[in-house]
């Protein structure tokens, strides 16, 4: 078992939320995150004072799958969330100790299915 | 206890004094008045003729200021609207249209518009009253308040196009087309219809045209312009999807859209009843034809998308409340409170259909139903003036052709504002640029544009 978590653009969602499905992942859990990376930040200013914004809005993405789904859904977030530019994003894939069906009792990979 | 009980004595003896002192003075006065009386009825009738009709000249100039101030309060309302029915990273962006469109307006028509609008025609258009010339702009009260009154007209056409092209226009484009509305667009088609209020003539007047507080001359131009804007600006980024389907952008704030409407209806008193321009009790008659088409209006755009969609959508009756108001504007002086029911009513079935029309069918985005409300219903109310009349209206004996000279009039301002929205939007396109970057509008166009958020510091779920 693998937990997957992405960091995306947040206007990629519907892209990836496609991609995703057409590899048969339907489950994932979104938040709104903020981040800073290599794309650096942008620069506000507020009546006169010249602001830094180094935190860009990201979504972060949480998916746990079995095994044998882990390709698919890396491949399905990079389909939907890549554009090429700076700032598309990160995935980091970690190990899942255990996933319990909270309804059911069930644990492991039945869980996760 | 002794001094306070003598105190006492004293204040009651001053009340008595004060008591017997004070009738006895007013007698006195009574007596003045009754000897004034007297005088008067020997002094020539002329001159309380004349203190009546500067006092109804003063009750004039305050209602129709009252009414302006009325109207001009309506810039909030449209900005209230458009920014709820967006999202909220464009939310200074709306602002900041909202605020230039009427400044900048205010100067041009000031400069421009006012002139070309009620100066004395050349049969096209004003040529005189530029920069306060060609009129008494000196002891003249009522020309001034006439300048303020149209001002804030001229300025709500300016505004409707602002939320038809929310969320993608470039804000030093959409700066370019408020200058050319409220100097060009709007008063020309203004002095052909209305240009007689003062010094100027028109033909459409000319044919008997009946718009009494402008659902054409101010919502339709505003609205037919808003759809060439839209046309030319293409929709946002998102809103079609790969199989050419509508996909819906909620607005960030219903709250808000509900605030400005209500703000709007409020300030559609002043719209209608303040085109009277008259302290007298048509200010009520028109109040209650304008409040029963509003009302007429929600409740049918209401059950309208209750029936198409199984719930009635808050968004859509809002909407049906201002097409209520827009579609009354024309005809609230000359229909009964019946004809309004009735015009409200069609009016708020109309924008629903609208809506879901120029979104699904037309293809184009228009993210607060600007150009439904606007031109789409403005049109009807002018038609409606045709039906409803009841002096010249079909269903009350009028015959044909006072709905002829309508409709000519709804084409007019069709082809008058679609057509140099086109050209206009068209120029801008190429010259100035009129939408931002791709880039820009998934950030939102209160950072790409303004360097600055509306909500700072709140995290707000941005996916779209």
């Amino acid at each position: 078992m693998k937990l997957i978590v992405a960091y995306i653009q947040p206007q990629k969602l519907n892209d990836v939320k496609k991609a995703l499905f057409d590899k048969a992942v339907y489950k994932l859990s979104v938040t709104n995150a903020l981040g800073c990376g290599q794309q650096m930040g942008y620069h506000e200013s507020y009546r006169g004072v010249d602001v830094e914004v180094n935190l860009l809005k990201k979504l972060r993405l949480e998916i746990a799958v079995n095994a044998e789904f882990v390709d698919a859904t890396v491949d399905a977030i990079i389909a939907g969330a890549r554009t090429g530019n700076i700032g598309d994003g990160k995935i980091f894939v970690l190990d899942l100790a255990e996933c319990i069906r909270i309804r059911t009792g069930e644990k492991g990979n039945e869980a996760i299915g | 206890m002794r001094i306070v009980s003598k105190l006492k004595l004293l204040m009651w003896s001053v009340l008595l004094a004060v008591c017997v002192m004070v009738p006895l003075g007013v007698m006195a006065q009574d007596a003045e008045v009754a000897g004034a009386a007297e005088a008067a009825v020997e002094a020539p009738v002329d001159a309380v003729e004349a203190m009546a009709t500067a006092l109804q000249d003063n009750i004039n100039i305050v209602w129709t200021c009252v009414a302006a101030f009325l109207v001009f309060f309506m810039q909030a309302g449209f900005a209230m609207v458009e920014s709820g029915f967006t999202r909220a990273k464009n939310t200074v962006n709306i602002m900041m249209k909202n605020l230039m469109d009427f400044s900048i307006g205010t100067l041009a028509f000031f400069i421009v518009g006012f002139g070309l609008m009620f100066g004395a025609t050349n049969g096209l258009f004003g040529t005189t009253h530029f920069l306060l010339s060609g009129a008494d702009w000196t002891g003249g009260d009522w020309n001034f308040t006439f300048l303020i009154f149209q001002t804030v007209f001229a300025g709500t056409a300016a505004t409707i196009v602002s939320g038809a092209m929310a969320e993608r226009t470039k804000f030093s484009g959409y700066l370019a087309y408020s200058v050319f509305i409220c100097a060009f667009i709007y008063p020309i088609f203004g002095s052909w219809a209305w240009g007689s209020l003062l010094d100027g003539g028109g033909w459409l007047e000319g044919l008997g045209f009946c718009d009494f507080a402008g659902s054409t001359v101010v919502h339709s131009i505003g609205g037919w312009l808003a759809l060439a804007g839209a046309i030319v600006v293409g929709p946002r980024i998102g809103k079609y999807g790969p199989d050419k389907k509508p996909r819906a952008i909620p607005g960030h704030n219903i709250a808000l859209a509900a605030l400005g409407v209500f703000i709007l209806w409020f300030g559609w008193f002043g719209f209608n009843p303040g085109s009277t321009t008259v302290g007298d009790g048509e200010i009520g008659r028109v109040a209650v034809t304008t409040n029963l088409a509003a009302a007429a209006g929600a409740i049918a755009a209401m059950v309208t998308a209750w029936i198409i969609t199984k719930k009635p959508d808050g968004s859509m009756a809002l909407n049906g409340a201002l097409a209520g108001l827009v579609s009354i504007t024309a005809p609230c002086y000359t229909v009964s409170g019946f004809g309004a029911v009735a015009i409200g009513l069609a009016g708020g079935v109309l924008v629903v259909l609208s809506v879901y029309f120029i979104d699904s069918v037309l293809k184009v985005d228009d993210p607060v139903g600007a150009v439904s409300v606007h031109g789409v219903c403005g049109a009807w109310g002018t038609l409606s003036c045709g039906l409803f009349n009841l002096d010249g209206g079909l269903f009350y004996g009028g015959g044909l052709k006072l709905l002829g000279v309508q409709a000519i009039g709804v084409l007019a301002a069709f082809a008058w504002a679609f057509g140099t929205g086109l050209v206009l939007f068209f120029v801008i396109k190429k010259t100035i640029g009129l939408r931002v970057s791709a880039a820009e509008e998934a950030r939102g166009l209160d950072i790409g544009e303004h360097g600055m958020e509306a909500y700072s510091g709140f995290q707000i779920f941005t996916s779209m």
